[in-house]
């Protein structure tokens, strides 16, 4: 009476094969050309206006600034770039820390969770001056003001996460027989994962800025010590030019984490693209 | 025909042996029914090892082993705000080795709780639970039986396979291990080619055939099933009935399904039980007598009708002189 059930039919579209040309062309044209279109009306209304450079110098004047400086420009991004990475890698491992010990036992739950909320509202202009006396002018103040603004969204997203665990999943791995441990390895972690992503998304944006504010405040190297100079010297295209830099920094390290969370989660793209449950 | 006995190890205490004579109400249906319907090759696997003990001490018979899982006075409550309510009110109940019982009640008659108790996620408070006729508290009836719900609860992570071994790895074995053992099977089940699929990737009816693989493969020799065709649609859900009667005459389970579906139980059952709502008891035993295999044109047979009229008076959606 076993009667074989019909083979299921072939899946029409893989999601894994890479985008077709028009898939690619479709997401990368229209920021494409709103920047174009916002620098040319920017380069226009400047010429037009005749509005004096160190003021508000056209694209074309900071596009110059960037080829002649590029030396400079690029060491003092590498500067940065260190800072925004070594403090990341500092906010992710608290942050993936507190979050664990956080979710470990009510007793730290209470405890921990009023310092991670504090943490946030510490204003930074305020406590990077005394990081930058008590540690001095290198690294270490960057990467700790860098670390700080980044620990939070990792923390509050990787609890949420952890706590975001189907109940009735868990009660069905239990009645398996996994114990506490096989249930956080076995479906807690990883049911948490999308949302750690979530928060190391966020948290590379804002290193980024924790990263600038260091060095704003006293550094010796990095895009913010480069603008702090520049501005005090009216070199207005430099200072534009370290932004572009900067964003485009943001973007490729907000790009980077985005592929390794779909490397590490190739089921997500089914997920969003199927529209199934969970 | 590929029986299996790798159930057949359960070791009874002695304290036991004397509980394993006839209890009132409990229904064997298990040796009788076999023989009646030609299926009695299956009365062997009947035959654990407490046998030896039993027959030495007692006048019992290979068919009164202890059940693979049996509830006596049973009752559970749950709070519901301030209110404390009876889910389950002095129920008992037991399945045999290789017995396929249904347990039919409306929203409210505390089925689920009954499984999620037999399962050992909740304790009951009052009664107890035997599994193999060891009386065991909640935490040490955890992982010795096979629950399968309604929802098909598949880990969106992982593939067919990795979800389908994944009490296998509960249970101790390598990922590797529990995924190779997956795939040995997926044919079987309908699934052949789509080991390496995510979930979210199949149909209704092939991801809850992924959550009956991963059931099976945790190797218990008591299925729990909540409903686990009520979220499919009908067509699928006759072709999983047939399968799953298939697939439980080679390995010969205890099976305990919580349905609301009458025409699926006795199709299914050896034995319904039907449970009144709020709080549970039991309203009315039905014994099932059509042979085995089942086969869909059984609908129509007038035993089949009967059947379904009993229960459906039991659940006073029918008047009990006949037909609707």
């Amino acid at each position: 009476m076993t009667e074989p059930l019909a083979p299921p039919p072939p899946e029409p579209l893989d999601p894994l094969l890479p985008p077709s040309p028009a898939g690619w062309l479709r997401s990368w044209a229209p920021p494409t050309l709103l920047i174009a279109a916002f620098l040319a009306v920017w380069e226009t209304a400047v010429r037009l206006s005749g509005t004096p450079e160190w003021l508000l110098p056209p694209p074309s004047a900071v596009a110059r600034a960037m080829v002649e400086e590029r030396g400079l420009l690029l060491a003092n991004a590498a500067a940065t770039l260190v800072a925004v990475l070594v403090g990341f890698a500092v906010a992710l491992a608290a942050g993936l820390l507190v979050a664990l010990l956080i979710d470990a036992s009510p007793t730290l739950d209470r405890a921990l969770y009023p310092l991670v909320v504090a943490s946030q509202t510490v204003p930074v202009p305020a406590i990077a001056p005394l990081l930058l006396i008590w540690f001095g002018y290198g690294l270490l103040p960057k990467v700790l003001v860098t670390a700080l603004v980044g620990f939070f969204p990792i923390a509050v997203n990787t609890v949420d996460g952890l706590r975001a665990a189907d109940r009735e999943t868990l009660a069905m791995l239990r009645a398996f027989g996994a114990g506490r441990g096989q249930q956080f390895r076995l479906v807690r972690l990883p049911a948490a994962l999308p949302a750690v992503f979530s928060g190391a998304r966020i948290a590379i944006a804002v290193c980024v800025i924790g990263a600038v504010f260091g060095e704003f405040v006293g550094a010796t190297a990095g895009l913010g010590y480069l603008m702090t100079r520049a501005i005090a010297q009216f070199q207005t295209d430099r200072v534009i030019a370290a932004i572009g830099l900067l964003s485009v920094m943001g973007i490729g390290l907000f790009g980077a984490v985005a592929l390794v969370e779909r490397l590490v989660l190739p089921w997500r793209r089914f997920v969003v693209r199927g529209g199934t449950d969970r | 025909m590929g029986k299996q006995f790798r159930y057949g190890t359960g070791t009874a205490p002695a304290a036991i042996v004397a509980d394993t004579r006839d209890p009132p109400g409990r229904v064997y249906n298990g040796a009788r029914s076999r023989t009646e319907t030609g299926r009695g090759t299956i009365v062997a696997r009947a035959a654990p090892i407490e046998d030896a003990t039993v027959v030495a001490t007692a006048t019992a018979t290979a068919a009164a082993a202890a059940p693979r899982l049996e509830l006596r006075g049973v009752t559970s409550t749950y709070r519901e705000g301030l209110a404390r309510l009876t889910a389950l009110s002095d129920l008992s109940l037991a399945v045999a080795d290789g017995e396929f019982v249904a347990l039919v009640g409306r929203s409210g008659s505390g089925k689920s709780t009954l499984l999620d108790i037999v399962a050992g996620l909740v304790e009951p408070d009052a009664g107890e639970v035997l599994l193999d006729g060891v009386r065991l508290r909640a935490a040490a009836r955890l992982g010795r039986s096979a629950y399968m719900r309604q929802r098909d609860l598949l880990l969106p992570w992982r593939t067919v396979v990795g979800n389908a071994g994944i009490a296998l790895e509960v249970a101790g074995a390598s990922r590797r291990e529990a995924e190779a053992r997956a795939r040995a099977r997926l044919g079987e089940f309908g699934l052949e080619g789509r080991g390496d699929a995510y979930p979210a990737q199949l149909s209704g009816g092939m991801r809850q055939r992924v959550a009956f693989l991963r059931t099976i493969l945790a190797g218990h020799p008591r299925l729990l099933l909540d409903e686990p065709f009520a979220a499919l649609d009908a067509l699928t859900r006759s072709e999983l009935h047939a399968w799953l009667l298939g697939l439980w005459e080679r390995e010969g389970q205890a099976v305990l399904l919580v349905t609301h579906d009458v025409e699926e139980a006795v199709m299914l059952a050896d034995r319904a039980v039907v449970l009144s709502a709020s709080p549970g008891r039991v309203a009315h035993v039905e014994e099932i007598r059509l042979p085995r295999p089942r086969r869909r044109s059984l609908v129509t047979d007038p035993a089949f009708v009967r059947h379904k009229a009993a229960l459906l008076a039991a659940l006073g959606l029918l008047d009990p002189e006949g037909l609707p």
